[in-house]
């Protein structure tokens, strides 16, 4: 077999590592009740939220505006709950031992289980659609904005994932993983909150401060949200996302070492 | 032709330490077609952690291993494609079928179509998974477990297999089926076996290293190892009545001692310097018209030689300590 044919034929194998890991991951989202909760209690509060917090009909402006408000703290308890046993339920089970000597690069299986957790929220997103729906018969919304609203809310939650997934390497317990992710989603939600800002700045380092506003995920998605698909804002999802699964592969790799 | 003679696993000076211990130290080990290697030691010793490197799940922090030619470390892909690996424990995901299970392996083993389906369908066959099929992983009894994650690992047809503990929790037929399904790879293959069960040695290996403390003691054919025995030539027999035999026995110029098993009244007779002694007994035997039930000649024992070494390895440490 000359080079080029046997780099083809690696290629295409390396493809299906990739590929084969994504299936199962989407398959075990199919079959495990646990991913089927998410959806579940995810399109009932996002519902339920709309309605009664949001004060939808109230209102009398056709806009999702209080939908979308409440993904932030869905995401913020939900996908915490769906992305705990990505790595710890492989190491508690002595699976990760089978899946790291399969013929898959880290970065590989870091990958294929965020974007097999990412489609599946996002299905759960498309079935919001009734949202939608709704909103367009009872009067005339702009639709651009909700289009804006449902990239924002599909880039946050793949920021909590990649944050999730990252900190479920940490751990063989599913509970630690899950603490450990809803604290720092909750810390990177908040970051321009008072909340945050206040002990930093009474501390006297504005500098920090400010530099972690920027960070602010709730920040970024209300900008996106508002109907303006700004570069820097969808920049700024993308990178947290590839800095944590970076940070996730190394993590990873470094175990081995250990 | 030449790769087929060389080694198709190897580790040159192969170790892993964890802060000042050494769980593995300058392990070298050569398996060729053929052979089936069998890896022997106390819980500890470090056979998991030497099968973890091979297996490319730990990094070495020294020397190297390497699968049909690829470093496990540098060139971690083609070696893995070439190993089949049943994990410690074999571990594999519970709330998937068993078939779904054999689909994910094959499919990321680049196993697709029919070329995949027919390997899958003969694994089962082999393996005698059938029965469980549709089952998922998580309701099947450990036996059943053990068997689908072998499957996993001989699904690719690998050239080289590690196999840690692949009988462990199997009942003796399954036991028997699993021999003779690495009896009947080893032709054309390289496989390490760990165990803890000897009889699995004679049984399914032509080979045996035993490691202590992180470290190789000894390895060779099982006949060189057996030589190490004090059983090795020794003479044993069953006949009752024979008290005064053994004392005359145990005066012959060739014999070292006579031991006789409080439990079953069998003698084994020691030769002095590893020598011939059974025409020796067998002679003396007859002179003394003792009536033997039972007479053997002893080939030496790999559990004599396996204490011996370890009990070794453990007075070493003591004294380095």
């Amino acid at each position: 077999m000359s080079t080029r044919a046997s780099v083809a034929v690696d290629r295409a194998g390396r493809g299906r590592a990739f590929r084969g890991v994504l299936l199962r991951e989407l398959h075990g989202y199919l079959i495990t009740p646990v991913a089927w909760l998410f959806a579940v209690i995810f399109l009932l509060s996002a519902g339920a939220f709309t309605f009664y917090l949001g004060a939808f009909f109230e209102r009398g402006q056709a806009d999702l505006d209080p939908f979308f408000r409440f993904h932030p703290w869905l995401y913020l308890v939900l996908v915490p709950a769906l992305a705990m046993r990505l790595w710890a339920e492989e190491r508690r089970s002595g699976t990760l031992e089978l899946l790291l000597t399969l013929p898959i690069r880290p970065w590989q299986a870091v990958a294929a289980k965020f974007l097999a957790a990412w489609l599946y929220i996002g299905g759960a997103l498309v079935l919001t659609f009734p949202m939608w729906l709704t909103v367009n018969y009872l009067g005339h919304p702009d639709n651009g904005v909700i289009l804006a609203s449902y990239i924002g809310s599909f880039l946050m939650a793949g920021a909590f994932l990649a944050i999730s997934e990252c900190l479920s390497v940490l751990t063989r317990s599913q509970v630690i993983a899950f603490i450990l992710a809803l604290a720092v989603c909750f810390l990177f939600l908040l970051a321009g909150d008072p909340l945050v800002q206040e002990p930093l700045l009474a501390l006297g380092s504005s500098r920090v401060a400010d530099a972690l506003a920027s960070l602010s995920l709730l920040a970024h998605f209300e900008a996106i949200a508002r109907g303006v698909l700004d570069f820097g804002d969808v920049a700024y999802f993308v990178l947290t996302i590839v800095f944590w699964l970076t940070a996730n592969v190394l993590i990873l790799d470094a175990r081995r070492g250990g | 032709m030449q790769r087929l003679r060389n080694a198709m696993i190897q580790t040159e000076n192969l170790g892993k330490r964890y802060g000042r211990f050494d769980a593995v130290a300058g392990l070298n080990l050569k398996v060729a077609p053929g052979q089936v290697l069998a890896l022997l030691g106390p819980n500890g010793a470090g056979k998991t952690t030497s099968m973890r490197m091979i297996a490319g799940f730990l990094r070495p922090s020294s020397g190297r291993a390497v699968v049909c030619g690829h470093d496990v470390v540098r060139d971690p892909i083609a070696a893995r494609r070439a190993l089949g690996y049943l994990p410690e424990g074999a571990p594999s995901y519970g709330e998937l079928a068993v078939a779904e299970f054999l689909n994910f392996a094959a499919r990321v083993r680049g196993l697709t179509g029919i070329t995949g389906a027919r390997r899958i369908d003969e694994m089962v066959e082999r393996l005698q998974l059938q029965p469980v099929l549709a089952q998922t992983i998580e309701t099947l009894s450990k036996g059943y477990r053990r068997r689908v994650c072998l499957a996993q690992a001989l699904l690719h047809d690998p050239p080289a297999l590690i196999l840690d503990e692949p009988t462990d929790g199997l009942d003796p037929n399954q036991q028997r089926e699993v021999h003779a399904l690495i009896r009947g790879m080893a032709r054309d293959r390289a496989i390490i076996v760990s165990t803890h069960a000897l009889n699995e040695v004679r049984a399914a290996c032509n080979r045996v290293a035993i490691v202590a403390h992180g470290r190789l003691r000894v390895e060779g054919t099982l006949a060189e190892l057996e030589k190490r025995s004090r059983y090795h030539h020794a003479v044993s027999f069953r006949a009752p009545a024979s008290a005064l035999a053994c004392e005359l026995l145990e005066r012959q110029p060739e014999v070292e001692t006579v031991e006789v098993d409080p439990v079953d009244g069998r003698a084994t007779v020691f030769p002095r310097d590893g020598g011939d002694i059974f025409p020796v007994v067998v002679k003396l035997l007859e002179e003394q018209r003792v009536r033997v039930e039972e007479l053997q000649l002893e080939r030496g024992r790999l559990e004599d030689v396996f204490l011996q070494v370890t009990d070794a390895a453990f007075v070493e440490m003591e004294v380095a300590a």
